[in-house]
């Protein structure tokens, strides 16, 4: 008996110390690749993770906040290319606000996945997310219904008392023309808990490298490396009052920098376009791409070489 | 939300990434040798295949192509494009006496089914800089058939 017990102890040891060995195992096995990532924070465009590799992001959002205090929201996201038609992402969200609290606020579970194998006119790509938040979340990945600036007054020892489960949908659709990218994202979102009405906004953006062809030597400053473009995002009310009153939107100017040593760094501040926004938005962010992930999982539990 | 489902909603993601990389994976990685991939070449419409590279005059287009496969390509189709796990050899008949043409739409629009991704992100210039480098690995440019013709 001891003997049995003693094996299974040890098969819980060694599958304790294989997950535990996963994010070593990862890094060590995996080629850190040159990124081409898009400027945008809340706009998508059509392109998805390459297969197998696994971007880890982090950004930050600084928000002002009229009849409350100002906040730095934050967000992780862990992106992974399942294959060349569809990247699933996970991410965990937190805030602080100033002279109150550092909380966790959840995370979110987002799926893309592109319609068409080949380039048209404009490409379509289906996105579903799942999410679990407190309504002390401020990343404001999304503005939607009739999301305005005095929501997020509410203190955080209120607002995390209330837990909302959402099932959000978009439709990304995008189209590169001369150097240039065009993308339009439509939004629909059902809070499961509850009984609220369908909610509704949109992203829109557009971007290009400072310049098209690359040179020929390795840099960090060359402008091919450099993506600038402008995004607007907004609500557009619910099933019940459809439209844009008591809705907020925010016009935000973004840099990407690719840099070749493989990270993205990405810049962003945002303006409220009406009172029912918040003024000002400075967003930023920070990513690496790491090639060679899913095998490298693959291997560490036996999968095929 | 405490700690403990927090930890168990992570690990349930990690078991999901797992599941769909050795489920999909299998699936939709292309042997080395993939006929498929190449298959695809011959679907490039004809208005495509004809195009002419616009950089094979420029003197930086095969370094820079060279930077641009080792930034976004070799980790897939080797450092010497001779190919890898996952993804075929540049180096084969197939590819090299593709057209430019060819390359540069099979590059723009990828072989989605087959693992391949769209890299119409990149630029265009990029592209044709890419395909310059291709088709550079095959040895010296050899004349066009027209080229040819015309020396006669």
């Amino acid at each position: 008996m001891d003997c049995v017990n003693d094996a299974s102890h040890k098969m819980r040891l060694s599958r304790k110390y294989k997950f535990l060995l996963a994010p070593i195992v990862t890094i060590l096995f995996s080629v850190v690749v040159h990124a081409q990532e898009s400027p945008y924070i809340v706009t998508y465009d059509h392109y998805l993770e390459e297969p197998g590799n696994l971007e880890v992001e982090y950004f930050s959002t600084f928000g002002t906040q009229r009849g409350g205090n100002d906040f730095h929201a934050f967000w992780s996201e862990f992106e992974y290319g399942a294959t060349a038609w569809w990247t699933t992402e996970f991410y965990l969200d937190g805030q602080s606000t100033f002279g109150e609290s550092t909380i966790f606020t959840g995370f979110r579970w987002e799926n893309r996945i592109r319609l068409l194998q080949h380039e048209h006119f404009i490409n379509p790509v289906l996105y579903v997310e799942y999410e679990q938040t407190s309504g002390a979340d401020k990343i404001l990945k999304e503005v939607e219904g009739h999301d305005v600036e005095s929501d997020y007054a509410t203190p955080n020892s209120t607002a995390r008392q209330e837990h909302d489960h959402e099932m959000e949908f978009k439709l990304l659709l995008s189209r590169n023309f001369h150097g240039w990218n065009f993308a339009e994202n439509t939004l629909a979102t059902k809070n499961l808990t509850g009984g609220n009405p369908w909610e509704f906004g949109y992203a829109i953006g557009a971007s290009r490298p400072l310049a098209l062809k690359a040179s020929a030597h390795h840099c960090n400053f060359c402008p091919e490396n450099f993506i600038a473009g402008v995004e607007m995002y907004g609500g557009l009310g619910d099933r019940n009052s459809f439209g844009l009153h008591d809705t907020s939107h925010y016009l935000a100017p973004v840099l990407a920098w690719n840099l070749p040593n493989d990270w993205t760094i990405r810049l962003s501040p945002g303006f409220g376009l009406n009172d029912n926004s918040h003024q000002f938005l400075l967003r930023w962010g920070l990513s690496r791409e790491f090639s060679g992930f899913g095998e490298a999982i693959s291997r560490l539990f036996g999968g095929r070489q | 939300m405490n700690a403990k489902t927090s930890s168990i909603i992570a690990w349930m993601s990690i078991a999901i990434l797992l599941s769909a990389d050795g489920a999909l994976a299998k699936r939709h990685k292309p042997s080395p040798d993939s006929e498929s991939v190449y298959a695809e070449l011959a679907n490039a419409p004809a208005k495509d295949a004809a195009r002419r590279n616009p950089m094979e005059t420029d003197r930086e287009a095969i370094p820079a192509g060279d930077k641009l496969f080792h930034m976004h390509c070799a980790e897939c189709h080797g450092e010497m494009a001779e190919g890898g796990k996952k993804a075929p050899s540049l180096l084969a008949d197939e590819v090299q006496q593709s057209t430019p043409g060819t390359l540069f739409w099979l590059l723009t629009n990828g072989v989605v089914r087959r693992g391949m991704p769209v890299w119409s992100k990149l630029p265009e210039s990029q592209r044709w800089q890419l395909v310059s480098y291709v088709k550079s690995l095959s040895g010296p440019p050899k004349p066009m058939p027209d080229q040819a013709h015309t020396k006669d």
